[in-house]
Parts: C-alpha cells; sequence; structure tokens
C-alpha cells in the first residue's frame, strides 16, 4: 500500500513536470533581401569543346544573369563575388558551408557548363542551404549556347520558386509600343523584349500607329488595336510565325482589347454613336456578344483569372471609377469610392487584387485594392503614369511613365517601370528607345 | 412537603441571580463603534536625537559586552604553519596548485561590465551638474537603450511578472522572441490565406545552445499542394540556427531546456 501511494505521487509528480514545455508564438521576422552567394559557373575541362565555350565567356554571362534577376527581384542580396573564399568548381561538388556562412550567405548558388558533341549546351546548377549545410535543388538544362539567357532565367526561377515560395516571372517577356521621332511625327512601333530588357526586337515597322499590345496567355499571340487608314482596329499577332489578322471589322472604334485567361475570347470597349460599351468576341467563332449597356463609357476591360468576373472603368456615377461585373454581364457593382478618378484596372493572375492608375489633383498613382474595392494602396506617384501590367506571378507589376515636356519641346521621354506590391523596390527597365503601353507576358516555361 | 418547596424554589432564585450577575452572556451590551487610531513605529535616536532610557542603556551595554567577548573566546588558535625550509624546490603538483589557486581567485577588477553592479557612491561620483542639459537631451535614447539592454540580457531580477504557465517571465520571453525576429527571414511569396504556422520543438543546453530542432507538423512537408509549407518550415529551420546560442535566462534550465517555437507568417505577410 505505501509503494503504491509513492508511485502515485511521483506519477503525478513528474507528469506535472513533463507539461511544462515554454511555448512561445514567433508572430514577426526579417523582411531584409536574403542574404546569397551566386558562385561563377565554370567548364568542366575534360569536353571537347571547352575551348569554344570559353571564348563565350557563358560562365560569367550566365552567373551574372541569375546574380541580376535575383537582385532586381529586391528578395535577394547578392554578396559581392570577391569575397568568395571558395573555387567555383568545388563549390559545386563540395562546398564548405563555414567558408559561405564566414561572408554571411544564407544560400549559395553553384554551375557548371558542358557541351556535348552535338554541340548541346549543358547547364547544371545546384542551390544550397548554407545555414542547414545540405543541397536543396539541382537541375540539368540543354539548350543551344545561343539560348543561354533564357537558361539563365529558367535557373532565376527555380531559386526564387524555391526561397520564396511562388513561381518566378524571370523567364518572360515584355511587350511594349517603342516610340521615337518628334511629338508632332511620333513613329510608334510593336517591340519585345525579356523581362530584363535584353534581347529587344521590334514587330513592327511603325508606318502604322499602334497601342494597347496584350499577351495571349499562351504568349505566342498578342492582340493589339492599330490606325489603318484613320479607323482604329483590334489586330491578332502570331509572335513565332509573324501572322497578323483584323480581329473584326466593327463599324465604329474599338478599345483596350484583352484575352480572356483561356484565350478563348477577346474583350474590348466598342463605341458607338458616343457611347462606349464592353463587347467579347469567341475567336473560333468571330460571334460577338454585348455585356454592358449603360449610356455612359465603359472602358479598359480585364478578366478576373478564373474568367468568371470583368473589372472596367465606368463614368456612369458622374466620374471615372472601377467597377466589377459578373462576366455574362450581370451584377454590376463599383468598387472604388476613394477620391480623385480611377482608370485601367487589370486583375491580378493570382486573383487577390486589382491594379488601377489614378489621377488626384494633378498627379498619377499607380495602385491596388481588393477585388471588393477595400484595402486600396497607392504604390507610386508621378507627374504623369499609366496602364499597369501585372507579372505572371502576381507581386510585380509594370507601367510606363512620362516626364513633364518643356516649352522648348523638350522632355516629355517615356520609360518602362516596375515596382513589386511592397512599393520599395521601384527599378527603371532600359529600352532602346521611349517606350509606353507595356504587357507583361506569362511564364515561358510551364 | 411545603418547606422542601419552598426551599427549592429559594435555591433557584439564588441560581437564577447568580447566573446573571456572574455569566457575561447573559448580561447584553451595546456594541460600541472602536476608534482606530492609526500607529507609526519610530525609532526615537532617528527623529528625536534622545539617548536611550539609562536602564536600556546599560541592558545594550551589557549584551555588546558579552557578545565581543564571546567572539573573543570562540576565535581559532592561529594557525602554526612550519617555515619553508629554503633549499626545498617545489615539487611539479605543487606548483600546478598554486596556479590553479591563483585563477580562481575572485579579482573585482576582472569582474564583466554585465555582471558588475554600480553602487548609489558610483552613480554620484558619474553625475556632473554642469552637464544636465546634455543629460535631458539624451535620457529618452538612453532609456530606449537601458530597455533593449534588459531585454538582451536576461537576469532574473529584470521582471518578477512570472508567467506561470511558462515558467519564464514575460520580459524573458520578449528578449527570446527578439533574438528569433533578426534571424528569420520570412518567405514572401507565401499564401498569407491558408495557415502558415510552423511549430518547431527546441532542446537546449544549458549554455543557451541548440541540442535539437525539429518540425512538429513534419509531415505535411512531403504532402502534396503543400509546397509552401515546405519553404516556410526550412526558414524557420535556419532562423534556429543562425540564432544558435540562444540568450536564455541565467537560472531556470529545467524550466526552459524544451522549448517549443510557433512560427506563423501570416500576420506579416498581410500587411
Amino acid at each position: 500500500m505505501k509503494n503504491f501511494f509513492i508511485t502515485f505521487f511521483s506519477i503525478l509528480f513528474f507528469s506535472q513536470a513533463s507539461f511544462a514545455l515554454v511555448k512561445i508564438d514567433i508572430t514577426r521576422g526579417n523582411l531584409e533581401p536574403l542574404p546569397t552567394a551566386v558562385s561563377k559557373f565554370y567548364i568542366e575541362d575534360p569536353s571537347k569543346f571547352s575551348e569554344e565555350l570559353k571564348k563565350l565567356n557563358l560562365e560569367k554571362k550566365i552567373s551574372e544573369t541569375i546574380s541580376n534577376n535575383l537582385k532586381r527581384s529586391g528578395l535577394f542580396y547578392i554578396i559581392d563575388p570577391k569575397s568568395y573564399i571558395q573555387s567555383p568548381n568545388i563549390a559545386h561538388v563540395k562546398p564548405t558551408f563555414q567558408d559561405w556562412a564566414l561572408i554571411k550567405a544564407q544560400i549559395m548558388v553553384s554551375g557548371k557548363l558542358v557541351i556535348d558533341e552535338q554541340k548541346r549546351l549543358r547547364v547544371e546548377f545546384r542551390l544550397w542551404d548554407v545555414v542547414g549545410g545540405k543541397e536543396i535543388e539541382g537541375l540539368a538544362l540543354f539548350a543551344t549556347p545561343q539560348s543561354w539567357r533564357r537558361i539563365a532565367h529558367i535557373i532565376s526561377d527555380k531559386i526564387y520558386e524555391r526561397m520564396t515560395g511562388e513561381s518566378g516571372y524571370f523567364d518572360t517577356r515584355i511587350i511594349y509600343v517603342a516610340e521615337s521621332g518628334p511629338k508632332d511625327q511620333r513613329v510608334k512601333k510593336l517591340a519585345i523584349m525579356d523581362q530584363d530588357g535584353s534581347n529587344n526586337k521590334y514587330l513592327t515597322l511603325g508606318n502604322e500607329l499602334v497601342l494597347t499590345p496584350r499577351f495571349s496567355p499562351t504568349a505566342q499571340m498578342i492582340t493589339y488595336m492599330s490606325y489603318f487608314k484613320n479607323l482604329p482596329r483590334v489586330y491578332l499577332l502570331n509572335i513565332e510565325t509573324g501572322l497578323q489578322e483584323v480581329v473584326g471589322d466593327f463599324p465604329g472604334m474599338t478599345f483596350a482589347p484583352r484575352f480572356s485567361p483561356d484565350g478563348k475570347k477577346i474583350i474590348m470597349s466598342f463605341a458607338k454613336d458616343g457611347n462606349s460599351d464592353i463587347y467579347t468576341m469567341d475567336l473560333s467563332s468571330r460571334v460577338v456578344e454585348q455585356l454592358t449597356t449603360h449610356p455612359s463609357i465603359d472602358t479598359s476591360p480585364s478578366y478576373s483569372s478564373d474568367g468568371k468576373y470583368i473589372t472596367f472603368n465606368s463614368d456612369r456615377s458622374g466620374s471615372q471609377q472601377i467597377y466589377v461585373m459578373r462576366s455574362d454581364g450581370s451584377n454590376v457593382n463599383r468598387i472604388s469610392f476613394g477620391e480623385g478618378l480611377y482608370g485601367t484596372p487589370v486583375w491580378s493572375p493570382r486573383g487577390d487584387l486589382i491594379a488601377f492608375t489614378k489621377i488626384f489633383k494633378g498627379n498619377f498613382y499607380i495602385g491596388v485594392m481588393r477585388s471588393d474595392g477595400s484595402g486600396e494602396r497607392l504604390l507610386t506617384q508621378n507627374f504623369y503614369q499609366e496602364a499597369p501590367s501585372w507579372s505572371p506571378n502576381g507581386r510585380v507589376l509594370i507601367f510606363y511613365r512620362e516626364k513633364k515636356s518643356g516649352k522648348s519641346g523638350t522632355g516629355g521621354e517615356s520609360s518602362l517601370w516596375s515596382i513589386d506590391l511592397t512599393g520599395y523596390n521601384e527599378r527603371k527597365i532600359n529600352t532602346p528607345t521611349d517606350a509606353s503601353d507595356p504587357a507583361w507576358s506569362g511564364l515561358l516555361s510551364k | 412537603m411545603y418547606k422542601s418547596v419552598s426551599q427549592s424554589v429559594l435555591f433557584h432564585v439564588i441560581f437564577g441571580l447568580f447566573a446573571v450577575i456572574s455569566l457575561p452572556f447573559v448580561k447584553k451590551e451595546a456594541i460600541t463603534s472602536q476608534q482606530l487610531i492609526t500607529v507609526d513605529i519610530i525609532q526615537i535616536s532617528e527623529k528625536t536625537q534622545l539617548p536611550f532610557a539609562p536602564k536600556a542603556r546599560e541592558i545594550i551595554e551589557k549584551i555588546k559586552k558579552e557578545q565581543e567577548e564571546r567572539v573573543v573566546t570562540k576565535q581559532a588558535p592561529p594557525k602554526i604553519i612550519p617555515k619553508e625550509k629554503l633549499d626545498a624546490v617545489p615539487l611539479p603538483d605543487q606548483v600546478k596548485n598554486k596556479k590553479k589557486e591563483e585563477k580562481t581567485k575572485q579579482n573585482p577588477e576582472e569582474i564583466k561590465e554585465l555582471n558588475r553592479q554600480t553602487s548609489e557612491f558610483e552613480k554620484k561620483e558619474l553625475f556632473d551638474p554642469n552637464k544636465i542639459a546634455a543629460l535631458i537631451d539624451k535620457s529618452k535614447e538612453e532609456t530606449a537603450d537601458i530597455q533593449k539592454k534588459q531585454n538582451l540580457e536576461l537576469t532574473q531580477n529584470q521582471d518578477s511578472s512570472v508567467n506561470l504557465n511558462k515558467g519564464i517571465t514575460l520580459s524573458q520571453e520578449d528578449a527570446i522572441k527578439a533574438q528569433i525576429y533578426k534571424c528569420w527571414n520570412i518567405p514572401l511569396g507565401l499564401p498569407f490565406d491558408q495557415d502558415l504556422l510552423v511549430r518547431v520543438r527546441l532542446k537546449l543546453k544549458q549554455d543557451g545552445s541548440i541540442l535539437s530542432s525539429e518540425i512538429l507538423d513534419h509531415a505535411r512537408m512531403n504532402q502534396p499542394g503543400q509546397g509552401y509549407y515546405k519553404v516556410l518550415a526550412e526558414s524557420t529551420l535556419r532562423a534556429v540556427k543562425l540564432c544558435d546560442p540562444l540568450k536564455m535566462p541565467a537560472t531556470g534550465y529545467e524550466k526552459w531546456k524544451d522549448l517549443q517555437l510557433n512560427f506563423d507568417a501570416k500576420e506579416m505577410l498581410r500587411g
């Protein structure tokens, strides 16, 4: 009996002691860019054509492109390569994590290049968790040596995805209107480039004025507006084949065309008898459907990512505001109620936010709000800026900005800019000429 | 018969009278409210400088004398230390012991700045009345610095508000949080409308270094559609390793040797 009581009370005592676990809630953290080391890629020597590769200097170009991509995202801080202790070839096979921890790197990227007998470039990369002391991602890619830049973008996307938890946006392209010449004789051409401003190409000659180019979800097709014999028309252009066609011959003016998320329809505004409404056109049957019938100006339509809703701007309330309706045109609701005018709404690919341009007290703002109109946030302000377009992961916006024109005809230059949702990471995207109306493609390598 | 009855009545009357006069509970008195008088107990010498009463002084002096005598009588006789021979060479063991003793000797000059307590006199010496303006200007910064320092230096005297459920004080908890906040790089692309809670169980050594770390919901990392959770969980493990060793309270190891950190990125990502 005595033993029973001793056992009973000792169990009671020790079980209470084991339950006394200290629990601490960590609800805050560091939002600083992640310290990252990108070791220079190296060329494997036994390869027959390694000398040829060395002449192209691809090992340096690829690692630099990856570094630039990550740095521009604002989420990674690239540690100066001069401080790297370990040589690239050893770092790729057996990194000494202490050496990388010494320079405060939390992750490290390494890679090697090989060219085979068919002159195919094989790029192998590894992502190392320096703190955890392990490899967390590895990939080998094949391509022609000329496509090295795309390989660098794909690797950047893999790193971004692995470290942030969302898909990247580096293997994407941007289409825009390249502008040149004096203001009264402006030449406007369609141009396409990589998201970092490289590989710039012109798609039209500049004989006709082009406006509002937009990518299809497949990224092979572009829709845009062009003036032909002083009449604006909506066109389709296949980037791969270069084939161009007019979407429809409407008696009035058509504006702001944009693809539906499944790429089967085009949504646009169509002006007739001084009234502008929203229309869709099925690309296979060419059947046109009118969605709004209000005697006011409804324009700039954009589908939600699931295709169930459409946002557009209208002056039906007396001033230009943003509205949301179902994709069949029913249940129209105003969502913007702030001071000033709202225009060019674009639904985020993530579906959570709508980007817009706001005009208030003579200034132009690029901002975002939730699809119910709540949580309005203005990201950037300038003399003149508009036409935001989302990156495929819904984290970054591209738009164009115009400088003030001087009395002597100076100024007025337009350029492309990007800003992320934090509003802090604003960057200019370099283009050979003035640029406007940018649109971001989806990921090329899905 | 009549006689015995009358005797009984008489006896009862006498007994009743005796009871009324002598027993207290029979007599009901009116309740009178007592006035409360506050009394402050003070040392006479402090306030009045009056000498103790001569009798009391005698007693005190007698006690003091007795105590002094006791100390003298109880003191151990001085130890007779044998004289060292001049020729004697110390053995290697003896030399070693001597050196050790020197090391363990407490040297007040060597006391670390963090552990050293400043006396009130030292503080007075540091005070310069000519620099009052400068002190006022910096007062805010200094209090902020002191608070910061206090959060990082975990001592038992910091805060007595012990969280009984946890076994550590709230300020100690805050200090641990502050360390982890700096080490945790939150992955920014996580879907904030999802469950973003990662529970990490730590086993700590007495010096605050991490013996082991474990994700409690480990199975979730490999579930389909939970790729973001893996990214988040890995970031928490990196944070824990970057913060190793943690600055933990100097005492109460049994209470904090097992620690559970509940990382939740939702609040930060939702903005």
